[in-house]
């Protein structure tokens, strides 16, 4: 069992609050994704997890141990790193069993574990060679197998595809999935790729100026954004918003066209619906097409609704051109509703 | 137009004939002296003390067996090497760790403690010689090859910190702390990781060091006076001494140095052109 409890964890640098009131909680064999822009503080709290930071107050429990005053080794942690860290003057079997060694481990439980793993990560033919014989995507399956051949009770990942080239990438995500689904281990993994993170994900934390802003399933975060800062973060196009002005009690008018919506105190709260989720029909938003993209599956057209800008994703058989006047028609059951000024959801 | 590029291409060619001269000039100016002493170390006393002077080695060790013969000679040889090698280590013992925190950790005052490594090296040693004899002469250092290889361990620090400091800088730090999470103590990671990959450069310093003492004089030559080291006990005798001699000690003291500093010259690049960053 290895659960992972974050209580209460903040950091402060000399001159900025890194983490503030972190508390999260992953069960065993989880896979969570630490979803955000750079600088939201997603890989200082790994590295506190991980125990190469110290947080400035909080604890950190693993499989119901206290591990924030221990040193790195003693967590039952293992690390990729975004530049991979091999050891160069190490051929790719000593760096796989690197971590055994240490733990002197017998000869035998070295040599059957590297090879395992080695395995595993499709680089057995590569063992005796040094990493700067290597390419980048080797180096990756070689950090992997060396987290993955400690047998740790949790798997940090930081960035560990960012520095892969795009087809490379896609085919080292399905294989990190496969083989950390295998391994049985609870994975925590930074990434600011909302893609990989929803692929990966059994569940995301989305992060913004060092506080954890939604920790849901990938879909969850995706249909049920928690404020603003989610619902634009994920999905590609983000997730439109226009005005909403109060009608009567939960009656709310957008772009020339009602809506029943929730009751609210404020005479103005916001109206958002995902590109996708819109359909052209002759009753609806009136939307001025500003800018039309055929991507082949389908068309992204940008508009111009009272001055706010709308996207749709639309049937790439849809005729329109910039200058038109659509009227979309969002689905009713997929329209959500943020506060203007928390901007949460309501 | 064609005037216009044809100005452009002589003054070109002018450029690059002064600095070819500039180039050949330089090299001269370091590379005729080594040939002359490396000529007159191996010719014999009469060769060397006639005139004409001839241009090519005659291969005859007379000078250097005469050199070694010489009384004191050999005991101011083993006291260089001594001096150097004590020196050597030292600075590599002090310097290291510093560099190391240098290139590791952010601390109060970092970049003013950096100035002031640099900065020992701007008071002249004349100014610092002195009072160092008086107070060696107080403790009982003086005249021992001790207390001149304290003195020349804060001459190479400075080079022996600039060095580490650059080296350590090269290795990443994502290395060690991948040896940390793979079971490692600061300790164990620096033996296993960080010093398997940093050694070439850590004797390069070394090295350095065992030159900067192997061919400092005025130091040795004010707080030695039994003990001289090689280069005070040829000054000593500078005057006195035939020119065989002079020649064969100053082949004596180029050689290693010469080999020494050739041998790491990669690593005294790097210094100037990362630690100064």
């Amino acid at each position: 069992m290895a659960e992972i409890i974050i209580k209460n964890v903040a950091k402060e640098f000399a001159t900025y609050q890194a983490l503030s009131d972190i508390n999260l909680t992953i069960s065993d064999r989880e896979f969570m994704v630490l979803l955000g822009a750079s600088g939201c503080g997603k890989t200082t709290l790994l590295r506190i997890i991980a125990g190469l930071e110290t947080a400035t107050s909080g604890e950190v429990w693993i499989g119901g141990r206290r591990i924030d005053h221990l040193p790195p080794k003693d967590r039952g942690i293992a690390m990729v790193f975004q530049n991979y860290a091999v050891f160069p003057h190490m051929t790719v079997f000593e760096n796989i069993g690197f971590g055994l060694r240490m733990q002197k481990q017998p000869q035998a439980v070295v040599e059957e574990r590297v090879r395992r793993t080695a395995s595993l990560m499709h680089i057995e033919q590569l063992l005796s060679r040094y990493s700067g014989e290597l390419s980048g995507g080797q180096r990756q399956r070689v950090a992997v197998a060396r987290a993955l051949a400690m047998e740790p009770d949790v798997i940090l990942m930081d960035e560990p595809l960012s520095n892969l080239d795009a087809l490379l990438r896609l085919e080292m995500r399905a294989e990190l999935k496969g083989v950390l689904a295998e391994s049985k281990t609870t994975a925590i993994y930074v990434t600011h790729d909302q893609v990989e993170a929803m692929s990966l994900a059994d569940r995301i934390s989305v992060m913004n100026k060092g506080k954890i802003v939604q920790a849901a399933s990938p879909i969850e975060v995706y249909r049920n954004p928690a404020s603003e800062f989610v619902a634009g973060f994920i999905g590609n196009p983000p997730m439109n918003f226009l005005n909403a002005k109060k009608v009567s009690e939960g009656t709310w008018s957008v772009g020339g066209k009602e809506f029943s919506g929730p009751t609210h105190t404020a005479d103005e709260i916001r109206f958002a619906i995902r590109p996708e989720d819109t359909r052209v029909t002759s009753d609806g938003i009136r939307a001025l097409v500003r800018l039309v993209e055929p991507l082949g599956a389908n068309l992204h057209v940008t508009c111009d609704v009272d001055g706010e800008m709308f996207r749709a994703v639309l049937d790439s058989d849809t005729v329109v051109n910039p200058g038109d006047i659509l009227m979309l028609n969002p689905q009713l059951e997929r329209i959500r509703w943020f506060d203007k000024a928390s901007t949460l959801a309501i | 137009m064609s005037t216009v590029t044809l100005t452009n291409t002589s003054t070109s060619n002018a450029g690059k004939w002064v600095y070819r001269s500039a180039v050949l000039l330089l090299c001269a100016w370091v590379l005729v002296p080594i040939y002359l002493l490396f000529v007159n170390t191996l010719s014999s006393p009469e060769a060397v003390n006639s005139f004409p002077k001839s241009f090519t080695p005659a291969f005859d060790t007379e000078s250097l067996e005469f050199f070694l013969g010489f009384s004191g000679m050999l005991n101011a040889l083993l006291n260089s090497v001594y001096v150097a090698a004590i020196t050597m280590v030292m600075s590599i013992v002090i310097g290291a760790p510093a560099g190391y925190a240098l290139s590791r950790f952010d601390f109060r005052g970092k970049e003013l403690f950096r100035m002031l490594i640099l900065l020992t090296r701007a008071f002249p040693l004349p100014l610092l010689a002195l009072p160092l004899a008086v107070m060696f002469i107080e403790v009982g250092l003086d005249d021992s090859i001790l207390g001149l290889a304290l003195v020349h361990t804060t001459l190479a620090i400075p080079f022996a910190v600039l060095i580490t400091f650059s080296l350590f800088s090269g290795i990443p730090v994502e290395l060690e702390e991948a040896s940390w999470t793979l079971g490692c103590t600061r300790l164990s990671g620096f033996r296993h990781v960080v010093l398997p990959l940093i050694l070439p450069g850590i004797t390069a310093s070394a090295i350095f060091a065992f030159v900067i003492s192997w061919n400092e004089v005025f130091a040795a030559a004010v707080l030695t006076i039994e003990n001289r080291t090689l280069t005070a006990f040829l000054l000593q005798n500078l005057d006195t001494s035939p020119l065989h001699l002079k020649f064969a000690g100053g082949f004596i003291l180029v050689v290693p140095a010469l080999i020494f500093i050739f041998a790491v010259r990669k690593y005294l690049f790097a210094m100037w052109g990362i630690a100064n960053r």
